[in-house]
């Protein structure tokens, strides 16, 4: 079935850490406007596009990456970065016997099955899913199901192709190429990634989802991803990621941007287990990712689920701007660190619209040397009247020699908001394994059941077949991190 | 691992000169203790008399260092099992004080347990079918209301609630030897009836059980074949049932004076 894709994707331990010996179509490595032209000349992009990037290469330029939040990491050098990689051959596949053996055979370990997927195609799956493998998108599934309902579900690459007015008007509108440094990186030498246009009055009648994989030696990845939702649409969006077990640092630096407009609603759920490096913390993924929605208009809705496990350093902050009146953002999130990783992530709501409503619940795990940092914004604009927020963050720690922080910022501008926030930092108790083993019960499984439990309300928010795996894959990331 | 029961061994539980001590202070100091299958033993003493320690021993608690002795159970050496391992070869602690799980049903954990434990023994899981029909039968039994089933492990369950739940758990693992640590404490009497008709309930030739409490009260409901006696970490006395009304009737000081300390 599709939903294996992910499934697959989450269980056991890293066991993605795989390199797919295909040949690759690679831009030399390093960063500067001719590269910029190579790519878009790859893409073969109109001319607006190249401009879009170069401005943001320009306005890149002339920023310093930031160190505000509470990771360290050896920077990045961005000239030792391949920002174009590509599976060779590029061509346009018609079918399945155009695709590379060895793609096919890495998307099968991936637990893809593009076969299976073809053959139910249109009969009862019930995702579709985009492939993006380093710099390109390599098959999307389902595009002929989806377009009789007028949805638009394809590769960045080819929306602006074919749908250049709506990638026109909507990119960059959430998150502008001056918002941040890795927005700005991202918008001058993005290579491809998701679109996704749900007509007015659609309901999505399936899980759409994006597949991210990063295969090559050397190579970042910069993906871009746009969601809209016209007035009275609905769409659930998943994403999961895996790459291969690598001694380099490999960034990954994404934009995905979501508008909803009146009464529309969008739900988007990610399961990231980029690899998070080895125990002594050798190698593992950079996660630098701009993830913003904006509730354009009134009654619209947009839902960010994340459970984060993987990545060296995740840095990462899903938004929502709530504009509209009466809309509704929310965010809920499972962040794990064991080893030597490190996470700074948490939301950022942006209260603008009357009667405007957001719930944060964040679920923080520490294992390891890790570190786990909760990081978020409330902002009740003036005249954002009776805006309601309520914030709940936890810190699970697991050992003494990890740590849990927790930075929350609220800004009131109106004097109806009302805002609520809870905290609390645990330990996993001897007392709850001693509980568990003295029924029965082992330390891992047992460790699966307290840590699953504790972040109950954020996996019930997953799709089903997601949320079982998720749980697996919260087991298998802290295993042997206690007793 | 093969499943022998040789018969021959008529004792369920054997301790055998136990000494443990905790952070380098001896609690336990050469207990002596055999059960039978079928037979239920009360351990009655003051507080500080190593009551808990013992039950926490046999559950094997990490906390605790063995100096001295043996406990085999069924012809195993218990002290050399895991505390995982001692709970599927049947060993059961209800706790004085249940632990909260946040998040994790009843009905979740209890399923987790089962089938651990039948794994074990080399079954395969319970049918979801089965399970929930033994958690029907199981309710009834300590009367515990269908809604506590699918909360979370003792969370927000008052205390007579969350040991009632303890009798529940023992009644679904089905245990041979089951370990009652003060499970009366803090009941009322409504709630201490309920719970011994559910341990009495469960009684069988082949199951056995360890009753520890402060007070006589809770024998007057499951009443034991044998009271122990436990003073400084020994077992300084043991008698019928009537042995629990004489030290109830005459306090601890008795004891005391008995073995002159």
């Amino acid at each position: 079935m599709a939903n294996e894709i992910l499934a697959e994707q989450i269980s056991g331990e890293y066991k993605y850490g795989f390199v797919t010996d295909i040949e690759a179509d690679n831009a030399p490595k390093g960063l500067n406007e001719d590269i910029i032209r190579f790519i878009s000349k790859k893409k073969n992009e109109p001319e607006w596009m190249l401009e879009y990037r170069l401005k943001a290469f320009k306005y890149w330029q002339t920023l310093e990456e930031p160190h505000w939040a509470h990771v360290s990491y050896t920077k990045p050098n961005f000239q030792d970065i391949i920002y174009y990689s590509a599976p060779k051959p590029k061509v346009q596949l018609n079918s399945l016997d155009e695709v590379d053996p060895e793609l096919l055979k890495t998307f099968e370990k991936l637990g893809i099955s593009i076969e299976e997927q073809k053959r139910l195609s249109g009969v009862e799956s019930r995702i579709a899913v985009d492939i993006v493998m380093d710099s390109v998108s390599v098959k999307t599934t389902f595009k002929e199901t989806l377009s009789e309902k007028g949805i638009i579900f394809c590769s960045f690459g080819e929306a602006v192709q074919e749908h250049p007015e709506l990638v026109k008007k909507y990119m960059g509108s959430v998150v502008p190429y001056t918002d941040n440094f890795y927005a700005a990186l991202n918008s001058a030498v993005f290579t491809d990634g998701s679109f996704c246009y749900i007509p007015k009055g659609v309901r999505c009648p399936m899980e759409l989802s994006t597949y991210f994989r990063i295969n090559a030696s050397g190579t970042g990845q910069f993906e871009r991803t746009l969601i809209i939702a016209d007035e009275d649409a609905y769409v659930s969006y998943l994403e999961g990621c895996t790459a291969p077990m690598r001694d380099e640092n490999q960034l990954h630096a994404a934009v995905v941007e979501i508008v909803t407009h009146k009464n529309a609603e969008v739900k988007y759920s990610t399961v990231q287990n980029w690899y998070p490096g080895d125990k002594n913390g050798k190698g593992g993924i950079f996660n630098f990712v701009t993830k913003r929605g904006i509730c354009l208009e009134d009654n619209s809705k947009i839902s960010w689920t994340q459970v984060e496990t993987g990545s060296a350093v995740t840095w990462k902050y899903p938004s929502v701007i709530l504009k509209g009146d009466n809309s509704v953002g929310e965010f809920y999130s499972v962040a794990v660190t064991n080893n030597y990783q490190q996470a700074d992530t948490g939301t950022k709501m942006m209260h603008l619209g009357k009667n405007t409503r957001s719930t944060i619940i964040s679920k923080g795990i520490s294992a390891g040397f890790s570190n786990n940092s909760y990081r978020g914004l409330v902002r009740i604009a003036k005249g954002a009247s009776n805006a309601r927020n309520f914030s709940q963050c936890d810190s699970l720690l697991m050992g003494d020699k990890c740590g849990a922080h927790t930075f929350p910022y609220i800004e009131i501008k109106d004097k109806s908001a009302i805002v609520e926030h809870e905290a609390t930092t645990s330990k996993i108790g001897e007392d709850q394994l001693f509980y568990c083993k003295s029924r029965g019960i082992d330390n891992e499984k047992a460790i699966g059941l307290i840590v699953n439990g504790y972040c109950k309300e954020v996996l019930n928010k997953l799709p089903m077949e997601f949320a079982v795996e998720a749980q697996k894959l919260l087991a298998v990331s802290l295993e042997g991190s206690v007793g | 691992m093969p499943y022998c029961l040789s018969g021959k061994i008529s004792e369920m539980l054997v301790i055998k000169n136990l000494h443990a001590s905790i952070d380098g202070k001896e609690i336990l100091r050469g207990i002596n203790l055999e059960v039978k299958a079928g037979e239920i033993h009360a351990i009655m003493g003051p507080n500080g008399s190593g009551k808990s320690t013992l039950s926490a021993v046999l559950a094997g608690k990490a906390d605790y260092e063995i100096t001295e002795g043996s406990v085999t159970f069924n012809g195993k050496d218990l002290l050399e099992l895991s505390p995982e391992d001692r709970a599927r070869e049947g060993v059961f602690l209800a706790f004085q004080y249940p632990v909260e799980i946040p998040g994790v049903s009843n009905i979740n954990f209890l399923k987790t347990a089962i089938n651990e434990i039948r794994a074990y023994k080399g079954q395969t899981p319970m049918e979801a079918k089965d399970f929930l029909a033994l958690v029907k039968e199981k309710q009834k039994l300590v009367e515990l209301d269908g809604k506590l089933a699918n909360r979370s492990v003792n969370e927000g369950f008052s205390g007579g609630e969350k040991k009632r739940n303890e009798i529940f758990q023992m009644a679904m693992l089905e245990p041979k030897l089951a370990i009652l640590d003060e499970t009366d404490s803090g009941l009322d009497i409504d709630a201490l009836r309920i719970v011994a008709g559910g341990v009495n309930k469960l009684k069988s030739k082949d199951n056995a059980t360890i009753v520890i409490t402060h007070y006589q009260r809770l024998l007057d409901y499951i009443v034991p074949d044998v009271v122990h006696i436990l003073y400084k970490g020994k077992i300084v006395k043991s008698g019928p049932k009537e042995l629990a009304l004489e030290l109830e009737e005459k306090g601890y000081d008795f004891i005391k004076e008995e073995v002159g300390a």
